[in-house]
């Protein structure tokens, strides 16, 4: 068999097997039993050519819509932001893309050191004390800090506002039937978490009360008015947060909160159908001991040079086995060095006015669509989402913007059963005025 | 290597440098003040860096040159398939019709993306030999849990609640365990003979009515098969209890043997190994799921169906698990795998298992008389040494290790499995050539004769990296998890 990945010759398999003390390969699968062996070649495609391949799958590609042939206004979690060219030029250096976890730490300083920053970096932004290398993505990173709150309190009840993403709820509801934990929802009050239901539920049984900043309506819940709540209950202040809008908006480190946990998507990673993205996970130094994941410190060589390895691991899987309190092992470490060159090239500057460039052009679409006649839904301090009324279904609305080369909000219908047409738009600085004015345009088209 | 220190970016930074090129603010500008609530506007900028787009570069160019990845050179590291990552996934993966689509848009407007899986989960369910595929899991680890928490919710569903009690071989990898516990269950550990295959009777001895699976590799993590897998799955069977192959090994016997005709109810691959997924320096992975038709309807929800040519995802499914995932998987990972099995074909992967056990096998014959080979038969993907013989001579196998590293070779996997002392657990896979074999083998043989002539060279290694040997307890002691600007 001749592949352009497959080195091995007639000749080297010849002086192989001879080596070996073998007549053919065959002899060394003879202890796979008869009963069990697959005889012959598995019913799949049949190999094709570099160029035939990528031929079809580029045009499997091109049945998709994306948004860079789109303008989108679709947000929900994932999102259509600038992402520095360079960025992709770094993570397509193969020394970073085909190393393994960095083990050796003596052959891995570039990926250790890129971590120690990405850390520093999620560390800055959201004002906590201590980041660790990655999670898998916000949703399984809320899952893990609700783990970590129920373990670290012994307590059994998570408290998870409706505000929260949707499918992060989900997600936190499949890990907490794994530990027995009981999740309930804090209901909504105009769009943001209703504190008055928060403060009925709270009890001392209360390991974590999950809030999202800004929450999935696009919304900035007031943490400063929950954190008391939250604390004088004994519970872990566990804060879900796009870490671009805190470029903009005071982070949670700085408002009492225990864990931050979120994705760093927004900073370099293509949106890529909804994953690989890069869930980030912060905490206070109190809970350093409890994180999830891998961490990267500083330390020293025999030299005394300064150097870097992977730390504290007495937490993890390998190390711990059935005692450990997360089964991470793979996490998302390029993409965590996406985000850092992304959040370096942003740097002080860029990521305040990258922020800053979301709220005000979703505060110009607000205007343009109240002034169209919309209704918002809810009219509250915003990041780079808004809640519009429709007067259809938001499905139709999308079919129509996509005539027009625009790929419309998120039919909010499908998660909440009250907001049945109602989309929730965003827009990112991505969006220039005349694509926001032709959206306008387009929803007032279909409006009338 | 570069032997000098890399500054870190935060060191290099310079008030008033920028690196981006922001679109144009083309509408009017507000106050965030006036807008957001009073104390929610940020006061204090993120002390992010601040640099130039060169700077930048120079500064990754100068870290990636302190790093070793597949491309820069053998990388035998253990249960970890470090094979070739082809250059093609990378670009079939950066298509933009794969990469900036949005997993909430329309599913008229992404057909490509869900034939794609679609058809990737047919793939999958042949080379497993299962009833179903969900392509949700992020990882192996991740995998395993859901895999889990199927099993738990099926013997729920038959009212069996029971079974508290997952059991694992004593080689097996560490997710293993840790999977078990995060689903709620309990350990226990089934041991080893002396042929590194697991125990039956030991396996009979732990078995019972509160047995929910039985969680296995195989080959195991010695490199070997399983013979006796089919009684192992009748004893598992016959308490009612599940069976789970983690296919991290499954590099060793695609084409050979299927999980699903071993007798397995629930495989879980790693995409980013045998199917080259790049590691990435530790992720994205993805662990997609396959299941037999008993527990299909505990499948992660959605799952992809295709009716009348058209691609949905299916929310309707009452029994199932729930999200494991927001949105879908991995999905860019998983078009990295489809682009590899459909470069490789039938005949493809069959090569791959055949030249994989080849390459281990000769180079586990051609190292057993300078190490300890502490079992003594045909081995599949890979194998594992024991420094036995050199730990007596004063020298260890992590010091054997570093030494590997003054050769430019990233060393084996080394003190796993845990039933082997001093082990080195070796996985040359199928995109090594013999020339490469054979080099590391010298290097192997000459470090062996350096413990018996030379040991200090040896525990004093590795002497050509950028660093020498690092303070690990100073690390974990008083633990700098972030920099900080000097004052």
């Amino acid at each position: 068999m001749k592949h352009r990945y497959l080195p091995m010759t007639p000749q080297d398999e010849k002086a192989m097997l001879d080596t070996i003390g073998i007549q053919s390969i065959d002899e060394l699968f003879a202890d796979i039993p008869e009963k069990v062996r697959f005889k012959g070649e598995y019913n799949i495609k049949p190999a094709k050519s570099e160029s035939s391949l990528t031929k079809e799958l580029s045009q499997l590609a091109a049945k998709n819509a994306d948004s860079n042939t789109y303008a989108s206004f679709l947000g929900a979690g994932v999102y259509d932001h600038y992402k520095p060219i360079i960025v992709d030029h770094v993570i397509s250096r193969s020394e970073f893309y085909t190393a393994y976890t960095p083990y050796q730490p003596e052959i891995s300083q570039g990926e250790l050191q890129a971590i120690f920053e990405f850390q520093t970096m999620i560390s800055e932004l959201t004002g906590m004390e201590i980041a660790n290398s990655s999670m898998y993505d916000g949703g399984t990173s809320l899952a893990e800090a609700g783990m970590l709150a129920a373990g670290h309190t012994r307590r059994k009840k998570i408290l998870v506002s409706r505000a929260v993403h949707p499918e992060s709820r989900d997600v936190v509801r499949s890990y907490a039937l794994g530990q027995s934990i009981a999740v309930e929802e804090i209901p909504l009050k105009d769009g943001h978490t209703d504190l008055d239901a928060l403060k009925e539920m709270i009890d001392d049984n209360t390991a974590a009360v999950m809030i999202q900043y800004p929450n999935f309506f696009g919304q900035v819940e007031n943490l400063k008015e929950i954190e008391p709540i939250v604390h004088e209950a004994g519970a872990l202040f566990t804060v879900s947060s796009n870490p671009l809008a805190l470029g903009a908006l005071t982070p949670p480190g700085k408002l009492g909160a225990d864990i931050t946990v979120g994705d760093a998507q927004p900073f370099g990673i293509p949106e890529a159908f909804g994953g690989p993205h890069c869930g980030y996970f912060a905490v206070t130094k109190a809970l350093m001991r409890k994180v999830p994941g891998r961490l990267v410190g500083e330390t020293t060589d025999e030299d005394g040079r300064r150097g870097f390895v992977l730390t504290l691991q007495a937490r993890e899987q390998h190390i711990r086995r059935d005692k450990a309190t997360s089964n991470i092992c793979s996490n998302q470490a390029l993409n965590a060095l996406a985000a850092s060159v992304a959040m370096t090239a942003l740097g002080k500057e860029g990521t305040k006015e990258m922020a800053v460039q979301n709220i005000t052009k979703t505060y110009y679409m607000k205007q343009q669509l109240k002034a169209a006649g919309f209704e918002i839904a809810f009219d509250g301090a915003h990041f780079n989402e808004i809640v519009v009324k429709t007067d259809s279904p938001v499905k139709e609305l999308n079919a129509s913007l996509l005539q027009k080369g625009m790929i419309g909000g998120y039919d909010l219908g499908l998660s909440y059963d009250e907001f049945d047409n109602h989309m929730l738009i965003a827009v990112t600085e991505q969006r220039t005025k005349e694509e926001i004015d032709a959206f306008v345009q387009e929803m007032g088209a279909t409006h009338a | 290597m570069h032997k000098d220190n890399q500054p870190l970016i935060f060191e290099m930074t310079k008030e008033g440098r920028v690196g981006y090129s922001l679109p144009e603010l083309d509408v009017p500008e507000i106050d965030l003040a006036d807008l957001l609530p009073e104390g929610l506007v940020r006061d204090e900028a993120a002390d992010l860096p601040e640099v130039s787009e060169l700077d930048i570069m120079r500064h990754y160019t100068a870290l990636s040159k302190r790093n070793h990845g597949v491309d820069s050179g053998f990388y035998p590291l253990g249960s970890c398939t470090m094979k070739y990552n082809p250059k093609i996934n990378e670009s079939v993966a950066r298509y933009s019709g794969f990469a900036n689509i949005h997993p909430l848009q329309d599913e008229s407007t992404v057909q490509g993306a869900m034939e794609l899986m679609y058809d990737l989960q047919e793939h999958l369910k042949e080379i497993t030999g299962m009833d179903e595929v969900t392509l949700q899991p992020a990882a192996g680890a991740h995998g395993e849990w859901t895999g889990l928490m199927m099993i738990r919710a099926f013997h729920e569903a038959n009212g069996d609640t029971k079974r508290t009690k997952v059991i694992v071989p004593d080689s097996a990898h560490g997710t293993n365990p840790a999977s078990a516990t995060v689903a709620g269950f309990e350990t226990v550990t089934v041991k080893s003979n002396e042929h590194g295959l697991v125990d039956l009777e030991d396996l009979k001895r732990v078995v019972g009515e509160d047995t929910a699976a039985l969680m296995l590799t195989n080959p195991n993590t010695l490199g070997l098969f399983e013979e006796q897998i089919l009684e192992m799955a009748a004893i598992i069977h016959e308490v009612g209890g599940k069976l789970y192959y983690d296919g991290a090994n499954l590099n060793a016997v695609m084409s050979k043997a299927r999980p699903g005709d071993m007798g397995f109810d629930v495989v879980h691959l790693n995409l980013h190994k045998t199917f080259t997924g790049p590691h990435g320096g530790g992720g994205p992975g993805s662990g997609p799921v396959g299941v037999n038709k008993d527990l299909l309807p505990f499948l992660p929800k959605p799952i992809l169906v295709k009716k009348d040519g058209v691609f949905a995802f299916d929310y309707d499914r009452p029994q199932s698990i729930g999200r494991v995932k927001p949105f879908y998987g991995n999905f860019g990972i998983n078009v990295r795998a489809y682009t590899y099995i459909r470069s490789m074909g039938p005949d493809g992967l069959k090569a791959v298992t055949e030249y994989a056990v080849l390459n281990a096998n000769y180079m586990m014959r051609r190292l057993q008389e300078h190490f300890d080979l502490p079992y003594d038969r045909h081995c599949k993907h890979e194998f594992v040494l024991s420094g036995r013989r050199q730990k007596k001579l004063g020298v260890r196998t992590l010091d054997m290790a570093k030494r590997l590293l003054d050769f430019g070779y990233h060393p084996p996997t080394i003190y796993f499995p845990l039933n082997v002392e001093e082990g080195m657990m070796i996985e040359p896979t199928e995109t090594e050539s013999k020339e490469t074999l054979d080099a590391f083998i010298d290097a192997m043989i000459q470090i062996a004769r350096e413990v018996e002539e030379n040991p200090e060279i040896v525990q004093d290694a590795p002497h050509t990296t950028v660093i020498k040997r690092l303070d690990e307890t100073k690390a974990a002691r008083k633990p700098v998890l972030r920099y900080h600007k000097a004052e």
